[in-house]
């Protein structure tokens, strides 16, 4: 299992390919990207994340421990960023690994569903004229709801 | 004990942490106490249902007690992903 919160871009390729290469005893693999969008019509400049050091790394080790103990899972993996960043440019990934690809799809959705609105991640949008806090989402709340057992 | 704030708390307030001396025994005495200081806590603490505390960085609840904290986070719901 590894868990990042950094600042830098990471390779999307080089990160999926050595996930790949080192789970073992698999045979389904699902990777998700997360990506800084534009629901601006053109106006986002700037996509700015922050987040509490410390509690971040401790929130993304439960949440994937929690996926680990719920899936059978060979590994996982999660990418979390932080600071400026622009349009297009990759915020995050999860990769799971499982012997069969429900577990691995299961396992990310709810990996996705879990670190939008438990981990200590805060995103503010900035244009040219006016800088927004982005607000959380019922949905991202109800999302977790269907995980409850 | 250490007072962190994040995202538009932080801005609100006007400070990313601070380090206080407090006897509240909850999350909510110690909010009570925050908001009679000045006009920008009351405007931080004003609505609590757009707030989510912390305490030694796991996520809790405004009625939990304080004894042993160390660190108390207050910040609105999160926007990861």
């Amino acid at each position: 299992m590894r868990i990042s919160v950094q600042e830098a871009p990471f390779d999307l390729g080089v990160e999926s390919e050595a996930f790949a290469r080192n789970a073992e005893q698999i045979g389904a693999i699902v990777t998700f990207t997360g990506v800084v969008r534009d629901s601006d019509a053109g106006r986002l400049q700037v996509m700015e994340i922050e987040h509490y050091p410390g509690m971040t790394e401790k929130a993304l080790a439960a949440i994937a421990n929690e996926a680990v103990e719920r899936w059978d899972l060979g590994d996982v993996l999660v990418i979390h960023r932080f600071g400026r960043l622009a349009p297009g440019e990759r915020i995050m990934m999860v990769a799971t690994a499982a012997r069969h690809r429900v577990a691995a799809f299961e396992a990310a959705e709810f990996l996705m569903d879990y670190l939008k609105s438990r981990a200590p991640f805060w995103k503010k949008e900035l244009s040219a004229t006016q800088s927004t806090w982005v607000a959380a989402k019922d949905e991202d709340e109800d999302a977790l709801n269907r995980w409850a057992r | 004990m250490d007072i962190l704030y994040f995202a538009w708390v932080r801005e609100r307030i006007g400070l990313p942490r601070e380090t206080v001396k407090t006897s509240a025994e909850t999350v909510m005495d110690l909010v009570t106490e925050l908001r009679g200081r000045e006009q920008r806590y009351e405007a931080a603490f004003a609505d609590l249902s757009a707030l989510r505390v912390a305490l030694d960085q796991d996520l809790s609840d405004f009625d939990a007690p304080l004894a042993g904290v160390r660190e108390v986070a207050f910040f609105p719901p999160m926007t990861g992903g």
